[in-house]
């Protein structure tokens, strides 16, 4: 028997992890490249309307990336994304509010009876708390469950249940505290932000710009994160997490680390979100958007970083063209596309065109089979 | 104190269509590694049965409220949640076992289209069922304690279906077939149980059971299309609570987290106490990550 050291199992895995990241220039650099050439270009030939709407789908598209990175690098389904958008959206629109009303309290407040801002939204008047707190707050939530959860080695189904079950509390938390939250109907009617008045198609372009600068950004602090010797570590956890805990690594504190920066950028695309969109509701962070998200990181590619963006601007452009003119069949279609996306093409239109066929991602069988699946079916030898 | 034993009466009753809910999830998980997130949409099923059935009833006879009609709703929604529950399996389901986070989101696509196909046919609002007269009276234990009938009645149905459940699992032959699978697939396979059937089976008996709480929840308040979604949530609670698979521990947890839901709301409100309950999971995870009660080891 060899001793494993840690510096040998570090090098086993880069050297095992290696192929399963289904490298290649043209997916790693090209293609995005090209997405990124299209993105730009689009406000010069889209009307406005298009413009407001891809800037949108774009937050969404970091959305996405968040999950995916926790997802498809880490192996763990978070069910509960959209909590972490909402938080960041909800900062944000704070921010947006108080420029508004310009010294005054906010008029869902006045409406529930409150007579001064409560202490916590005070200092969300000053961009300098009210931006890093998009990305804090989220981060702050997921790492704080995440630690519990991971240290408790809960892993899988469990993870994604629990997680679930954070968007269903989340949301009807804030859709109860009305004086504080704006209840349903959520935060909206801002003017301005940063003295620019909101809805100007001027205003509207360069939150659009913005907007694919974070998305940029992101794109390339996932990859440089997946290429490191962190990111190997997280696709060795996703193919066999005790391989990793007795290799001296502490899967939990890995796990608590992504989770955390994950629901950051969440949050930060939730910020970009709300000025763009005029509103942030609990309806967009509960238990079906939260979901929803997992199925345009699906579509476009488990494991693949420029996945999720096609994804998430794929599914949504089919969604405004479909729901508006047929809300029935874009339901029906919904869920055909969550089961095909996991019986017909599970290795999404990444692996498609990387031409791994209709084939499932080798890794999706390992993990499943690894965590947990086989504690309850006896018989089956690890 | 008559207000404190009305709050556990009513935490009873809600652990009660919990359980139900919770045992079918429960079965599709400890026999298939099946997480069924459409689960919720088989309690739809159910309900809509019994409004359909009233509806029909109430056109031939004329009568609006469902009287005996409600006995009858009781078997029928279990067996059209259980033919759905069937068909789904056949059609979707066998091709993910042992891969639950691929059930996870295959299911909740199959939810989806079940509460479309819902919409489609009954309409988006909610429709009432006319409870029966017989079901809308109190019983009085004390002079300050009144309990409604309906949930007297739901206990009593859920308290049958447990009974049936037993009798099922451990008197009748499928049900030995089915002990058998869940305990060790490959040795029951070779021994000659066909392990398809038995899948089939029950999934179709856990769908049917959501299908009975369907129909017990058309007592409690008004139905619509997505009305599993609200109970399906609780019943993960429960089940990830009891211990994924567990049937004993299942029904401790349904009773805990539904006496508990209700104490806390009658303390604070709905909300605070949903999160409480929450909460409280958590940290008790902290300490039995495997729940309640766990797979004995090997």
């Amino acid at each position: 028997m060899v001793t494993a050291t840690k510096a040998s199992i570090s090098r086993a895995i880069r050297t095992v992890a290696g192929p399963t990241r289904l490298g290649g220039v043209a997916t790693d650099w090209i293609a995005p490249a090209l997405v990124l050439a299209a993105l730009l270009a689009a406000p010069l030939v889209l009307s406005d309307f298009r413009v407001a709407l891809l800037g949108k789908f774009l937050t969404f598209a970091i959305l996405a990336m968040s999950l995916n990175l926790i997802w498809g690098y880490a192996g763990m389904l978070s069910l509960g994304q959209g909590v972490f958008f909402g938080l960041g959206g909800y900062a944000m629109a704070m921010f947006l509010k108080l420029e508004s009303v310009q010294g005054k309290l906010p008029d869902f407040m006045f409406w529930s009876g409150l007579t001064e801002l409560p202490f916590f939204w005070a200092p969300f008047q000053y961009a300098w708390f009210a931006i890093p707190m998009t990305f804090i707050v989220p981060a702050a939530l997921a790492g704080g469950l995440g630690y519990l959860v991971f240290r408790s080695r809960i892993t899988g189904v469990y993870f994604a249940l629990i997680t679930q079950a954070l968007a269903l509390i989340v949301s009807i938390l804030f859709i109860g505290q009305q004086p504080y939250t704006g209840g349903t109907n959520g935060i909206t009617n801002y003017t301005t932000m940063f003295g620019f008045s909101i809805n100007a198609p001027s205003t509207q372009v360069a939150l659009y710009y913005a907007t694919l600068a974070v998305l940029a950004l992101t794109y390339l602090l996932c990859t440089w994160l997946i290429a490191s010797r962190f990111g190997r570590l997280l696709v060795a956890m996703r193919d066999d997490e005790n391989r990793v805990r007795f290799s001296g690594y502490n899967p939990a504190i890995l796990k608590t680390i992504v989770f955390a920066l994950s629901g950051g950028i969440a949050g930060i695309a939730g910020a970009l979100f709300t000025p763009q969109v005029g509103i942030i509701s609990p309806t967009m962070m509960g238990i079906v958007p939260s979901i929803e998200i997992a199925i345009w990181v699906a579509v476009g590619g488990r494991g693949v970083l420029l996945g999720a963006i096609v994804g998430a601007i794929l599914v949504n452009g089919a969604k405004s063209g479909l729901s508006e003119s047929f809300p029935a069949i874009w339901q029906y279609f919904l869920g055909l596309l969550f089961i095909g996306a996991v019986l017909v093409f599970p290795a999404g239109i990444m692996g498609l065109l990387r031409g791994e066929g209709w084939r499932r991602p080798e890794w999706l069988s390992v993990q499943q089979l690894r965590n947990g699946a086989t504690r309850f079916i006896p018989g089956v030898s690890k | 104190m008559e207000v404190w034993a009305l709050q556990l009466f009513n935490g009873l009753s809600l652990s009660s269509i919990l359980l139900l809910t919770a045992l079918g999830l429960a079965l599709s998980f400890g026999l298939m590694n099946v997480i069924n997130l459409a689960h919720g949409e088989f309690i739809m099923v159910g309900a809509y049965t019994t409004y359909a059935l009233q509806q029909v009833a109430s056109h031939y006879t004329g009568d609006p409220q469902a009287g005996v009609t409600f006995l009858i709703a009781i078997p029928a929604s279990f067996i059209t949640a259980a033919a759905a529950g069937y068909l789904v399996e056949n059609t979707v389901i066998r091709f993910l076992y042992r891969r639950p986070l691929d059930t996870l989101l295959a299911t909740w696509g199959v939810g989806l289209f079940l509460q479309q196909l819902a919409r489609s046919i009954f309409g988006a609002p909610n429709v009432q069922v006319v409870a029966p007269a017989w079901l809308s009276s109190t019983v009085s234990i004390t002079s300050g304690l009144l309990l409604p009938m309906k949930r007297i009645f739901i206990i009593g149905l859920v308290l049958a279906c447990l009974g049936g459940l037993y009798w099922y699992m451990y008197r009748s032959n499928e049900g030995r077939r089915m002990r058998g699978v869940m305990q060790n697939r490959e040795m029951a396979a070779s021994l000659g149980v066909s392990t398809r059937r038995v899948d089939s089976f029950t999934f179709a008996l856990g769908s049917g059971l959501a299908g009975v709480a369907g129909c017990a929840l058309t007592l409690i308040g008004p139905i619509g299309p997505s009305l599993g979604t609200f109970y399906i949530v609780d019943a993960f609670i429960v089940v990830i609570l009891g211990g994924l698979g567990q049937i004993p521990g299942t029904i401790m947890a349904a009773l805990i987290i539904g006496i508990l839901n209700t104490l806390f709301e009658f303390g604070t409100t709905a909300v605070v106490g949903k999160v409480l309950v929450f909460a409280m999971v958590i940290l008790f995870l902290q300490w039995k990550p495997a729940g309640l009660m766990r797979a004995r080891g090997r």
